[in-house]
């Protein structure tokens, strides 16, 4: 899987989450709490849609510092 | 070290709330501030120079000091400006923030002039805050350029109340209609002779959830600040010079009575993390800062303890002295957690926006029950009781359940609900607050947290009115009917979840679905906004229309039904 393609993965499983997200108009390297309103609930219900979708176990002590959507995409490239 | 309350019975025995008023320093004839408490009484002592605010900005963990004498300062220049704009004493500032210094100073400034302060949750959608704001009708609203343009540009100009919009925080630029508050309070004067007040009058303003209607306003008085001291110092042992962390956010009554007022007047160091839970920056907090007395939520606690022993393991939290939890019961094997992994255990307290501050504790001089709110604090008696035609019969009985109720008459009781004088009233019973929380008491005078007689969720420690997620819903075109409830989670205590019809002509599926929740989050935000949606053919109601969150919530969880006899369609 190519990142162009982790990246539509990633973002269809936010969208299921934060449907309010405008993805048209999306920031790969915005903070998902200030610019999208993500709460850390969010952040663990998407850790875990990513785990079930990729089967990359995200430990739980890594998720917090995943405050964008590019660093996410860093962290599974370098997993996969 | 024995603790500051070293004999519990021996305490409530010679307790009186005169003698926690004498504690105060007061400023003469029976007056009597907040933010004096809190700030201006230190002014003279060797407090002056210790750190108020310990910040950490967000992106940083090298901290910001502040001491005492600057957040003094700070504050007398916010409440400055307000006296430059002509904001009258007894007029109201709502605050809508994230956890920075200047937010601090704009809650104590606010006091200092004689104004009524009201926080505001930064995770507020738009909703929430437009509908708080139009009943509190402040005359100021404090706030961030970011927070401004995302949640309150669109509609502040119909609210006719707010005069001032005033924004902290860094910003790129300045929106129209609103002013520089950081600039104002520069080129305001640093002195300002904090207002006398009357112990009676209105000081703060908390917005709480109900089950039908709108949020209802919980109005406190100058005088709760006997209670806020007198607890920080005896239930949560607080000492001059402590390294003290409240974790919860200034936007809730907790993160106000104990993450400004309590903590400043007790003249304790205050940690203030900016950043929003990352269990291992927390750790690394209290390691770093060395702090000695914890007070947080179960929601954070049972995310700690899902991340597992070694992470707590690997830091160093031998300064920890004291730690509690507040929000809602923390279940036994959380206390039990902190004992072992923690090497202390958490004291659970109970406590409401309504009463000000915490009521019943688990205190460091008293056995711990694990799963129990504990027991009332001095000068408050706790019952439970049952209604009865006229009023209510206390229970003597004990492990007996019936609604908890306090006896009137602690300085932090709420005053009024804004503008509901009927509703006021009917909390109480002669005597008697009833506090809507279900509990019983043990023989050995211990309460236990049983459940809500009412419909309001619980999550994350807030508290959710399920009528205000339902309006939301119903505003759609394709939602004829909605009923909103919370279901058990693991982590937050409860989530939220709405089931819904909708009108013939629409097909329920995935992008209907979605639509909802976007639209609920984006105007009610995410904590409040529901995480599940459920499609209905039709929702259980009763014969006068009204939907039957309680038998919805017993068939998603499988309980008994209960008393259906008022169902539609049930036999007459």
């Amino acid at each position: 899987m190519n990142r162009d393609e982790l990246r539509k993965a990633v973002l269809e499983e936010l969208s299921s989450i934060a449907p309010d997200i405008d993805m048209t108009t999306f920031d790969d390297t915005a903070n998902l709490q200030d610019a999208y309103d993500l709460d850390s609930m969010d952040a663990l219900n998407l850790a875990e849609a990513v785990h079930k979708r990729l089967g990359v176990n995200i430990p739980d002590q890594d998720y917090a510092r995943m405050r964008s959507i590019a660093e996410l995409l860093d962290y599974l490239t370098e997993k996969l | 070290m024995s603790a500051n309350l070293p004999d519990y019975e021996q305490f409530c025995a010679g307790f009186s709330w005169d003698q926690a008023r004498r504690e105060l320093a007061g400023m003469g004839n029976g007056r009597l501030n907040i933010a004096f408490e809190a700030l201006d009484k230190h002014m003279d002592t060797e407090a002056a120079d210790r750190t108020a605010i310990r910040f950490l900005a967000r992106d940083s963990e090298s901290p910001a000091d502040i001491s005492y004498r600057e957040l003094n300062e700070r504050a007398n220049r916010f409440a400055s400006v307000l006296l430059n704009l002509g904001v009258k004493p007894g007029e109201r500032v709502f605050g809508l923030s994230h956890r920075i210094p200047d937010l601090y100073a704009a809650v104590l400034g606010t006091l200092k002039h004689g104004c009524v302060f009201t926080p505001l949750f930064p995770a507020f959608g738009p909703d929430p805050v437009r509908q708080r704001v139009e009943i509190g009708e402040p005359a100021v609203l404090v706030t961030s350029e970011r927070l401004y343009r995302r949640k309150v540009a669109d509609w502040v100009r119909e609210t006719p109340s707010v005069r001032h919009v005033l924004l902290i925080d860094q910003h790129d630029q300045i929106p129209e209609g609103t002013l520089d508050a950081t600039a104002l309070m520069d080129a305001a004067s640093g002195d300002y002779p904090t207002r006398a007040m009357d112990p009676e009058a209105p000081a703060l303003l908390h917005f709480t959830s109900g089950t039908t209607g709108k949020p209802k306003g919980a109005q406190h008085v100058h005088e709760a600040v006997v209670t806020h001291h007198m607890t920080g110092r005896y239930v949560l042992d607080m000492r001059p010079g402590d390294i003290y962390w409240c974790t919860a956010d200034p936007g809730w009554v907790t993160g106000t009575s104990y993450g400004i007022i309590a903590p400043l007047t007790n003249g304790v160091t205050m940690v203030v993390d900016e950043a929003e839970f990352d269990a291992e920056r927390w750790y690394r907090l209290i390691q770093n800062q060395k702090v000695a007395v914890w007070y947080t939520a179960p929601t954070a606690i049972r995310m700690l303890i899902k991340l597992g022993p070694e992470m707590p393991r690997a830091h160093d939290l031998s300064s920890l002295r004291f730690m509690a939890s507040a929000g809602e019961p923390l279940n036994p094997e959380a206390v039990i957690w902190g004992r072992e992994v923690l090497g202390l255990p958490f004291h659970d307290s109970w406590w409401q926006s309504e009463t000000g501050g915490i009521m019943i504790s688990n205190f460091a001089a008293l056995e711990i029950r694990p799963g129990s709110m504990g027991k009332p604090i001095p000068g408050v008696e706790a019952a439970v009781a049952r209604k009865t035609d006229d009023g209510i019969e206390l229970i003597e009985d004990a492990d007996e359940t019936g609604e908890l109720v306090l006896k009137k008459g602690w300085p932090s009781m709420f005053r009024g609900y804004l503008h509901q004088d009927e509703k006021y009233r009917s909390c109480f019973a002669g005597d008697w607050y009833l506090t809507g929380d279900l509990a019983r008491r043990d023989a050995d005078g211990y309460f236990w947290f049983i459940g809500r007689n009412d419909d309001v969720i619980k999550s994350s420690g807030h508290l959710i009115g399920p009528f205000e997620v339902e309006a939301v819903l119903l505003s759609h075109p394709a939602v004829a009917e909605v009923g909103v409830i919370g279901v058990p989670d693991q982590v937050a205590g409860e989530t939220v979840k709405a089931f819904v019809s909708l009108k013939s002509e629409y097909q329920p599926d995935d992008a209907l679905r979605r639509e909802l929740m976007g639209l609920a989050r984006k105007r009610l935000g995410p904590a409040v906004a529901p995480r599940h949606i459920e499609f209905r053919d039709e929702l259980p109601r009763t014969r006068s229309g009204k939907i039957m969150r309680r038998l919805l919530r017993a068939r998603e969880l499988g309980l008994p039904e209960g008393d259906t006899s008022t169902l539609e369609g049930s036999a007459e």
